[in-house]
């Protein structure tokens, strides 16, 4: 091990600056989320599973008319259970029931893409938990309810 | 008490009570620190560190010692019995001699011993023979090498930091620490020795076998090293000795370079903690700051950078005492 001179100051030099990193970072401020505690604001683009959306003209039904073109085209077969009533004086029909089975879907999107009244949307949940595969088989026209409810 | 005192004679008595509270210092010393080193490495990294047990996360280090105290301590099949038994408690040893002879402060000190460095060097090196216990006992191969190349390291670090102290010793025609931290009345001896104090610290981080010379247990190579096949309290002990290690070599410093429990205003024994933290962080920055030596690295910073420059602060410093 032959250092030469310069070589020791310079690697010397090169320790004190990396000491001088360590003790800057340790005095500025933290850059993590305290997950559970806090949440970081998630991008608008950001696909969960899909929700419906309400109805442009009467914002308090969901915008779904039951004709069942995203079940067909969904590639995984995750849609299932499409059904709808034809209300009094309405033109179409509003969803009753529309299951998604979020384990086999993909956030392929081409059911949002499909939607002949633009009424499917990704929803923002990321952090969705079960103990059981049923769990994640959601009724869209269900969550929809309840989204209304709490807003 | 008097009747006690005269009975079992008044030096046992502190030798007891002195044993007691080393003890508990010891043990607190330990948490403090595990939770220190947790947030320093924290903030280091721009993280928060412990936060949820108790305010900033005080509570962290009785809740991980609760842990391990709860943990099912395993024998693995084919260990060497006496060995791996005995090496957790024989690295505990040299740690509580240790604390007899600090000078916490001018009247807060065990026991002032005339010899005292040299109890306190000649029993650390009883921590290596219990490192090689533990790594020959546990029957792994990982537990070996770590147990290995920890007796190198600290048989070639052993040198440079006793010649760093011998330059002191030299100059207060003294072993024992207080008479050593009475001789720091005016000037710390940092001032007359830069040298041996940088010797003493780089040969010091070394002996406590942490980061950047943490070759015994480098987790990335060895899983744990040494203590590879320890779980639970056994673990912890060799926890508990790595960082009352640590405190320890930072007391040495103060007391023989930074002036001891000397200082102005505040009494003796906040100074001399202030000054051992203080050495503690910056251990601990050193590690959060440097990566691990390689093994021919370690070995040559030893024996041909740090040996021969003790030897000629040795030398330049008997020869301006002699004149």
């Amino acid at each position: 091990m032959t250092v030469s001179p310069s070589a020791f100051i310079r690697g010397t030099g090169s320790l004190l600056a990396g000491l001088g990193v360590t003790i800057r970072a340790m005095f500025q401020p933290v850059v993590t989320c305290q997950y559970p505690r806090q949440l970081l604001n998630i991008s608008p683009r950001f696909r969960g599973h899909t929700k419906l959306l309400a109805d442009r003209e009467n914002p308090g039904k969901n915008g779904c008319i039951a004709c069942g073109i995203c079940a067909k085209n969904c590639p995984s077969g995750s849609i299932s259970n499409i059904e709808g009533e034809k209300r009094e004086g309405e033109k179409r029909k509003t969803a009753t029931s529309y299951t998604l089975d979020y384990t086999t879907c993909s956030q392929c999107g081409i059911c949002v893409e499909s939607c002949p009244s633009d009424c499917l949307a990704f929803s923002a949940d990321f952090n969705a938990a079960g103990y059981k595969k049923e769990d994640f088989h959601y009724d869209l026209v269900k969550e929809f309810e309840k989204r209304k409810k709490t807003s | 008490m008097e009747q006690i005192g005269n009975m079992i004679g008044w030096e046992t008595v502190k030798m007891i009570v002195g044993l007691v509270g080393v003890l508990a210092f010891v043990v607190f010393n330990a948490l403090i620190l595990t939770w220190a080193e947790r947030k320093v490495a924290g903030h280091m990294q721009r993280r928060i560190g412990p936060k949820e047990v108790g305010p900033y996360g005080l509570i962290q280090p009785i809740a991980d010692a609760l842990k391990l105290l709860g943990k099912e301590i395993l024998t693995p099949r084919g260990v060497d019995k006496p060995l791996y038994y005995l090496a957790p408690m024989i690295i505990f040893v040299p740690v509580l001699v240790s604390f007899i002879v600090i000078p916490f402060s001018a009247s807060l000190q065990v026991m002032d011993i005339n010899v005292g460095i040299l109890v306190i060097l000649a029993f650390s090196s009883l921590s290596v023979f219990s490192i090689l216990m533990a790594g020959w006992g546990s029957n792994n191969k990982y537990a070996l090498i770590g147990a290995i190349r920890s007796i190198a390291q600290n048989i070639a670090y052993e040198i440079p930091l006793l010649l760093a102290l011998l330059s002191i010793i030299m100059m207060t025609n003294s072993f024992s620490l207080k008479t050593i931290v009475e001789a720091q009345k005016g000037l710390w001896f940092v001032v007359y020795q830069p040298l041996a104090f940088l010797i003493y610290f780089i040969a010091a981080v070394a002996e406590t076998n942490r980061t950047p010379f943490d070759l015994p247990e480098a987790e990335s190579e060895l899983v744990a090293g040494y203590h590879t096949e320890y779980s639970g309290m056994r673990f912890a002990l060799f926890f508990l000795a790595e960082y009352t290690n640590v405190f320890i070599v930072s007391a040495i410093a103060v007391t023989f370079f930074l002036g001891g429990y000397q200082g102005p205003f505040l009494p003796g024994i906040v100074w001399f903690l202030l000054k051992s933290y203080l050495l503690v962080f910056v251990i601990m920055w050193l590690r959060w700051t440097y990566p691990r030596v390689r093994f021919d690295q370690l070995l040559n910073i030893s024996w041909k950078a740090l040996i021969p420059l003790a030897f000629i602060n040795l030398l330049v410093t008997g020869g301006l005492l002699k004149l």
